[in-house]
């Protein structure tokens, strides 16, 4: 009889700090330590904590162990399966003290402070369940959302439910997903098709990639309720070749539902038929939008085109097409299930329900997090996050990605929901926040995600192809030191021109960085041309490293450190910095023990 | 999958599998687990405990836990019932018998066996 799950998470980043190795390890102690037959081992998907991993959680008690190394999985066996007493040094314990005084209590998952305000819909099963066995699913009430439309209600039921719900597309635009739906359901033909976006690309952003590592066989429930209230009996799965786990956890998904009759013809003997493919993206940006997608899948270069006719007329091969994105989708079996007014009563009035955000940048708890819309960035960054490393002060958070903008800190404390990130000229965008210190230059953040779009851009279309590039050439002057005020009008100007003529998405909210910055963020713009100053210190071109020659021993550390030995001096004598060797590298601050160097 | 009744056979089979991950905790049963405890035979009464509470079909309810030394030595194995809002009961010299009784009586009863507890022996 079991009596104790380790769960360990097998999702990308525990992946890559060592997990898998654990599993093995876990089992062989257990086996050494005669448990074999008390204790299970199971490999989950992502548990959010990812700065933290790899992450294991050993149930009942629900103790959260942190970075556990394979040196670790003899003491863990040995102390806390056999002895009963956890590992105190792995226990991960940032939570409230009352709750670490409850006498005869480890402190669990849920105490964390991590954890405890999140609101897991989207990703319940994540990290909770083991995603390439169909049976936990199940357990967890799986496929009976799927069971209940096909045998309870009309298509135009389902449609209504997801409509009264307020869900929005979670990909970014925030399109309602009912009256999507029902779009396509008012179309007639011989052939529909649901296609689920799962190219996600945004740098920084893996909500997506955790929902199919974590919990694949909800998308495949999701996407079938979808087919039945559209009409359509196909769907398929564009994911990104980057992501090999997701993939591989998906297709055994698909090969099970199909097995087990929950794919294929007649499911539920209602005589609705519905199968699921998946096709990988070769990593192009611009196949996160829909119509380029769509035009990938069918085989051809992944370009977009104008809309109308929206996917909903003439999508996939032509046909009426339902497209959603992978969180989106993983909330339609809950919604089934527990009702559209359940769904209704979280979050703002606009925005309903959760969002999964992926926390990344200067951010203690690196990882991923689902929070109530409405929920203020604040509480994102400090109660939930853990607030900024090394006691530095927040300047501002990007939303969005390259298509989206910042939230200033004058504006920490706006709820996040949809038409407030609109209403301060930032977007929703899929979910990735990256948080900023006051050692990032906003010029330089608008640049690095100009540079990405630039890079990413089709070509289809002039605003886009050639607009993106001069844009870049003047911030690339500008944090040169070569600007001057007319580049950044010119810029602004530039930004909106792309914006309104550009073909797609991708060109429309390229300039969104920038623009963004210039919003809140003007200031260190004109203090790149003006002054020829980068107030944060991070432009290579408008710095220059200084000795002070007062506090300078003369120790010949630095002089030693420099790669281009462009530091000269004597013995106990002040050492001076030749500004036209110095490549800026910061070697010689970093070696400093006296704190003489400086940038200025 | 041809009938809901097909889905909810594997849901229910599968059920006791998982619900150890989320189940409520409403009542905690700690096994002393410490070299004193499973000296004195505590893991065929953790065993029985983990058995018994699936069988009795509490397990939605009932958590079965260990820890390590309670401090009682010479009273092991000691098993501690722990319940919300109410006081802490504490069984001593448990066996798998004894367990068994625990569980009918006091986890699906309500009602605690006082001379096994270690008040009883106190006093």
């Amino acid at each position: 009889m079991i009596r104790s799950h380790v769960l360990i998470c097998g999702g990308t980043g525990c992946t890559s700090s060592g997990s898998k190795v654990l599993i093995s390890t876990f089992e062989s102690e257990i086996e050494k330590n005669g448990l074999a037959d008390e204790v299970k081992v199971v490999q989950t998907g992502c548990f959010g904590l990812c700065a933290l991993g790899p992450v294991v959680i050993i149930y009942p008690e629900g103790t959260f162990y942190s970075r556990v190394q394979e040196s670790d999985v003899a003491e863990i066996v040995s102390e806390h399966l056999l002895k009963g007493r956890p590992v105190d040094r792995l226990v991960y314990k940032d939570a409230d003290e009352s709750v670490i005084e409850e006498a005869g209590k480890t402190i669990s998952l849920n105490d964390t402070n991590f954890y405890k305000t999140q609101k897991r819909v989207a990703l319940r099963n994540c990290g909770l369940i083991d995603p390439e066995n169909i049976d936990e699913y199940i357990a967890m009430d799986g496929y009976a959302a799927l069971g209940k439309v096909l045998t309870e209600m009309k298509p135009e039921e389902v449609v209504q439910v997801v409509k009264d719900s307020g869900l929005r597309g979670r990909g970014g635009g925030g399109f309602p997903t009912g009256l999507k739906w029902s779009f396509t359901a008012a179309n007639a033909a011989d052939q529909k098709y649901v296609v689920c976006n799962a190219d996600e690309g945004d740098p920084g952003a893996f909500m997506d990639r955790s929902v199919l590592e974590g919990d694949p066989h909800c998308l495949i429930e999701a996407m079938a309720i979808c087919g039945y209230a559209t009409g359509a009996t196909e769907g398929y799965v564009y994911v990104r070749a980057e992501y090999p786990i997701a993939v591989k956890r998906l297709q055994l998904a698909i090969d099970q539902a199909r097995e087990y009759g929950l794919l294929g013809k007649n499911i539920f003997d209602s005589g609705f038929d519905f199968d699921l493919f998946i096709r990988l993206g070769a990593g192009a940006f611009v196949c996160g939008e829909e119509t380029a997608l769509m035009t990938s899948i069918e085989g051809n270069r992944g370009e977009p085109r104008p809309r109308p006719p929206y996917p909903a007329v003439k999508g996939l091969f032509g046909k009426p097409t339902t497209e959603n994105n992978v969180e989106t989708f993983a909330n339609i079996p809950q919604i089934i299930l527990k009702g559209a007014d359940w769904f209704a009563s979280m979050g703002t009035e606009k925005s309903k329900g959760t969002k999964v955000f992926a926390l990344g940048g200067k951010i203690e708890n690196t990882g991923l997090v689902e929070i109530p819309m409405g929920t203020t960035l604040r509480e994102i960054i400090y109660d939930i996050g853990g607030g900024i490393p090394n006691g530095k002060k927040f300047k501002a958070a990007q939303t969005g990605g390259p298509s989206g903008g910042c939230i200033p800190v004058s504006l920490i404390d706006t709820p996040i929901d949809y038409d407030n990130l609109t209403a301060i000229g930032c977007m929703m965008g899929s979910g990735g926040l990256i948080v900023m210190d006051e050692d990032n230059c906003m010029v330089d953040i608008a640049k690095f995600f100009l540079d990405f779009t630039v890079d990413e851009s089709c070509g289809k279309c002039a605003p886009c192809r050639i607009g993106t590039k001069r844009m870049m050439e003047i911030l690339e002057k500008i944090t040169d030191g070569n600007g001057t005020l007319e580049d950044i009008d010119k810029l602004e100007e530039l930004a909106y021109y792309i914006k309104e003529n550009s073909l797609c998405g991708l060109g429309q909210t390229a300039p969104n960085p920038v623009l963004a910055t210039l919003k809140f963020f003007r200031e260190e713009y004109i203090a790149h041309v003006v002054d020829k100053k980068c107030p944060a210190g991070v432009c290579k071109k408008l710095l220059n490293y200084v000795i002070d020659a007062d506090k300078c021993k003369g120790c010949t550390l630095c002089a030693r450190k420099c790669p281009v030995g462009a530091i000269s001096g004597t013995v106990k004598n002040p050492h001076t910095i030749d500004t036209t060797k110095c490549i800026k590298c910061g070697a010689c601050m970093d070696s400093c023990k006296f704190g003489a160097i400086s940038k200025a | 999958m041809k009938s809901l009744a097909e889905l909810a056979a594997i849901r229910e089979k599968m059920k006791d599998k998982v619900v150890l991950r989320e189940g409520s905790g409403e009542i905690r049963v700690v096994v002393g687990m410490a070299t004193c405890g499973i000296a004195a035979g505590a893991r065929p009464v953790l065993n029985a405990f983990v058995e018994g509470v699936s069988n009795a079909g509490l397990a939605e309810k009932v958590t079965v836990s260990q820890t390590g030394c309670i401090g009682v030595c010479q009273y092991e194995p000691v098993v501690e019932i722990f319940e919300a809002d109410k006081e802490k009961v504490t069984y001593i010299k448990m066996t798998p018998e004894k367990a068994a009784e625990v569980i009918e009586k006091h986890l699906k009863g309500g009602k605690v066996i006082q001379e096994y507890t270690i008040s009883n022996a106190i006093s």
